[in-house]
């Protein structure tokens, strides 16, 4: 995924996006620094290289206990290293990683976090029930706690099932009963509804947010923009292992909302441009200018009737495209997603 | 939620507990395959090969050559059976499993301790599902004998549970035992669990003192053919044992470091 020499701040080769995501990005560091008490996660420029490749590139990023973060990006984004390194599960090449003020796999020990990962994790030869007793003991928990599990993650009713016998959404399931064995107070989800049906989504995303009820912080991988637009109160867009975007699922909504104008024109004058209502952003690249507004059609009708502009053409985003723009380098990319 | 959660401690001991052995130990046991590797199969073999007059009649030491052979088929099964405990995290790492257990306060010392503790209960029965058998069909040993050949075929079976962590590590795939099975059949032939060693001819005989069946054999039977060379055997499991140890340490701490 990443390139060599990308270390060059790339904000000017993303047209239209750089003033918003800035906006976002202020407004949030300044509503965390009013937290006093511990941040859910603390992710301090994390830096994880695997080799030649860079995986995750300098992440910062901070959770608010009771939050419901998404994390959205394309295969290879760097979503499952980030997440690896919240887990315990991976040490970072660079930065520092906080869980509710402790080294993660402090926190992962003491069940202050706890994860559904995407596959695996399983012993097929294992009662459903069992999978969580052994769960909970480990954790020094009793057998209230495994049943208690079992209960919230409604598959009770199967328990005495062996864990090879269960449908692919019943073993997500068994492995979201798992992660509530210590009542963490962080859960992270790693891509869980990959490989369901719809309905099978559809009841796991139920227990989830029944779960997220009670104000337990959650964060969640998902490739699924629907998924991310419809639990999650913040989206985190992630693209080449850096933060590209970050605001509310409505912020993301509004940045979806507006629409791209772009035309050829000598000598635009920038400064003009911006002044009309609706702008968002003016980005001019030698002849072309490109500009981001909520009401495309008056700056249409500027750069027509005002300005020698021509190749004028408007393009209309909708969540899917601003989702493409912000985490793809093109079309392909996205595409290699399952 | 905070004000409804309880103190958060580390489990003791590690999350070793009576209760995950007890649940391993269900598991294992539900595997028909590996029950009959451990516990069936050294009996129909005492059974094949012990099972006669000629033997019965025949005195080894303080015994018959029934409870020679029958002390062998026990340290064979202990060995089978102490193999596929360690061996079973093989498939658990394939599942994806010990990368779960790392999402949990079990403390990785405390999860091979578990394994040990499996390896030898099974290994422990299966010891004495072999004695059973034999009594059964006429095995004769003196009194210490049964006792002392019983509890060495059983301890030195540890050298294998080294032996089947260090393979469950260094092999992921998810039908170990089925490359250690005949594994375990060449060296028990090499040791001298089926076929004395002498009888092998003078070059295989010599070759065989170096495997690392052969010590084990040699110790168990000591009580009761008080013969061959006992410090050599020792010297054999110890040598055998350090070196599984420490390729099983070797490739333990590789796979839970984290990278």
């Amino acid at each position: 995924m990443s390139r060599r020499g990308r270390d060059e701040r790339t904000t000017d080769v993303r047209p239209g996006f750089t003033t918003i995501e800035y906006m976002i990005l202020t407004a949030d560091a300044g509503s965390a620094a009013r937290h006093s008490e511990h941040l859910a996660v603390d992710l301090d420029r994390l830096v994880k290289r695997f080799g030649a490749v860079t995986a995750v590139n300098g992440v910062s990023l901070q959770i608010r206990p009771g939050e419901v973060v998404a994390l959205l990006g394309p295969n290879g984004a760097g979503k499952t290293s980030t997440i690896d390194i919240l887990l315990g599960l991976s040490t970072p090449t660079g930065g520092q990683a906080r869980v509710y003020g402790r080294p993660p796999h402090e926190a992962v020990a003491l069940g202050l976090v706890s994860a559904v990962m995407q596959t695996g994790g399983l012993l097929k030869d294992y009662t459903i029930e069992e999978t969580v007793r052994l769960t909970a003991t480990l954790f020094g928990r009793g057998a209230d706690a495994a049943d208690e599990a079992l209960e919230r993650a409604g598959i009770a009713d199967i328990r005495s099932r062996f864990v090879g016998k269960c449908s692919g959404g019943q073993q997500q399931r068994l492995r979201f009963a798992m992660a509530l064995v210590p009542d963490p107070e962080l859960l992270i989800l790693d891509e869980p509804t990959t490989g369901m049906d719809v309905g099978g989504r559809h009841d796991f995303w139920s227990a989830i947010r029944e779960d997220a009820r009670s104000g337990r912080t959650v964060i969640f991988a998902t490739h699924y923009l629907e998924e991310a637009d419809a639990y999650a109160d913040r989206v985190v867009f992630i693209r080449r292992g850096e933060v590209v975007a970050d605001g509310t699922a409505a912020e993301v909504k509004a940045l979806a909302s507006g629409r791209t104008v772009r035309a050829t024109l000598r000598g635009a004058d920038e400064a003009a441009l911006r002044g009309l209502p609706g702008v968002d952003s003016v980005d001019v690249r030698g002849d072309t200018v490109v500009v981001q507004a909520r009401d495309a059609d008056a700056v249409a009708r500027h750069l027509l009737t005002r300005t020698d502009a021509r190749d004028l053409e408007i393009t209309a985003r909708n969540l899917e495209q601003a989702f493409l723009a912000l985490t793809g380098d093109d079309a392909t990319d996205n595409g290699s997603n399952r | 939620m905070t004000a409804a959660t309880p103190a958060r401690t580390l489990p003791p001991l590690g999350g070793f507990s009576p209760t995950v052995v007890g649940l391993e130990l269900r598991r294992m046991l539900r595997n028909r395959r590996t029950v009959i590797f451990m516990f069936v199969m050294p009996a129909v073999l005492l059974l094949l090969f012990a099972n006669n007059a000629k033997y019965r009649s025949t005195s080894v030491g303080g015994g018959n050559i029934t409870g020679y052979v029958m002390v062998s088929m026990a340290v064979y099964g202990a060995m089978l059976a102490t193999t596929s405990g360690g061996a079973m995290v093989s498939v658990e790492r394939a599942a994806g499993w010990s990368r779960q257990l790392r999402l949990t306060p079990l403390r990785p010392a405390a999860y091979i301790a578990v394994k040990l503790v499996l390896a030898m209960t099974t290994g422990l029965v299966s010891v004495i599902v072999a004695f059973a058998v034999g009594g059964a069909i006429g095995a004769q040993l003196p009194l210490h004998a049964w006792i002392e050949c019983g509890l060495l075929a059983w301890v030195c079976a540890l050298v294998f549970a080294a032996f089947g962590l260090f393979m469950g590590y260094l092999l992921p795939s998810e039908n170990v035992m089925q490359i250690l099975g005949p594994v375990l059949g060449v060296l028990s032939f090499a040791g001298g669990l089926f076929v004395p060693v002498d009888q092998l001819g003078h070059v295989f005989a010599t070759i065989a003192r170096f495997t690392p069946v052969y010590g084990v054999g040699e110790i168990a039977r000591y009580p009761l053919v008080h013969d061959g060379s006992l410090w050599l055997g020792v010297l054999n499991v110890v040598a055998w044992t350090s070196v599984f140890a420490t390729g099983a340490v070797w490739r333990f701490r590789r796979d839970t470091a984290r990278v």
